[in-house]
């Protein structure tokens, strides 16, 4: 109950900051708008146990690429150039576009039975703090059918066990090592002749050049440009 | 069954989605439109998240919405140092006068 509560809010709070944003013209307000949009979906990665993630969401997006974008706004703001307008024509063209856009999304979510496709994926390997959602609707079955009174206590244990699976969302260690090229959350457990789970070392190491060379490059397109004039070029 | 489901995650997804394209499309500021980009890739994050949540994929999904959200902050720190470029040299950042990109 309170975490249907808790998505209800924090979903709509994500889809009002996202309208918004769409919605307002002044920049600043944009990115306000964005910082409450992009706390909401932080909030709906803890709901939906992934702690980690969560947490990096609010460091890196909110705590640095908006302060990042609100530098961009006080960097190129001078007047005329907070406010932008679009024609209303653009921007009822754009609504609609987008509107079409959002029906057909829905119309394709609403029609695919997610509970098959997730039932057809290959299991990964027991792990307590992989939450498993397919777990997750078998214990709720053993605990609706236990209605006779011998099995009671089988339907409270089975009860505790569901509380305890939805409350583990402790990711940090397993995406560590995953990191690392060790997958404990598929490899563990499994019979021997089954070949090992790819872990992310490569892409690991990918990004973190890429981010290095990502920011030396911002640094030198955006480094203050010397005028250089003719005469003071011996100076220099 | 008490809790939220996956479709429910996965309309907040495209509505995210939706909202960045008509972002992009309409704002005429640059650093509109970035914002529009990140609404776009925090859609396909809360999906991403969801589906490693309410399906057996275990934590592929996080890891690949971790490698997003390193590449969003990357794109946006280039694409500003560009919008600053573009600023000093239009005095604007208006993208529709961005059309004479030779010399």
């Amino acid at each position: 109950m309170t975490e249907q509560l808790l998505f209800w809010v924090f979903a709509i709070l994500t889809c009002g900051g996202a309208l918004a944003v769409v919605v307002t013209q002044n920049v600043v307000r944009m990115a306000f708008w964005l910082v409450v949009s992009l706390g909401s979906v932080a909030a709906l990665f803890f709901l939906l146990h992934a702690d980690f993630l969560g947490a990096a969401q609010l460091l890196i997006y909110v705590g640095g690429t908006v302060v990042l974008l609100v530098f961009g706004v006080m960097l190129t703001a001078s007047g005329h150039t907070i406010k932008v307008q679009t024609t209303p024509a653009e921007t009822l063209l754009g609504c609609g576009v987008g509107l079409l856009l959002l029906c057909v999304l829905v119309f394709g979510i609403n029609s695919v039975e997610w509970s098959d496709v997730a039932s057809r994926i290959p299991k990964a390997g027991d792990s307590a703090a992989v939450t498993d959602h397919a777990e997750d609707v078998r214990l709720e079955s053993a605990v609706t059918s236990a209605k006779s009174d011998e099995s009671r206590d089988k339907a409270k244990n089975a009860q505790e066990a569901v509380l305890a699976r939805r409350q583990s969302g402790r990711t940090l260690r397993q995406l560590g090592l995953s990191f690392f090229g060790l997958r404990p959350d598929r490899n563990l457990n499994q019979e021997a002749g089954k070949p090992l789970a790819p872990g992310y070392l490569l892409p690991f190491e990918i990004i973190s050049i890429h981010l290095l060379v990502v920011l030396v490059g911002a640094a030198y397109l955006a480094r203050a440009k010397r005028r250089v004039t003719p005469g003071l070029e011996a100076d220099l | 069954m008490d809790g939220v489901g996956l479709e429910a995650y996965l309309i907040v997804g495209a509505v995210l989605f939706v909202c960045g394209i008509v972002c992009m499309a309409t704002k005429r500021n640059a650093i509109g439109v970035l914002m529009g980009v990140e609404l776009v890739l925090n859609g396909a994050n809360v999906n991403f998240v969801a589906f490693s949540r309410f399906t057996p994929l275990g934590l592929d999904g996080q890891a690949t919405a971790l490698f997003v959200v390193v590449l969003a902050a990357a794109e946006a720190a280039v694409a500003l140092a560009i919008a600053l470029n573009y600023y000093n040299n239009h005095l604007t950042i208006d993208v529709d006068r961005g059309n004479e990109l030779h010399g």
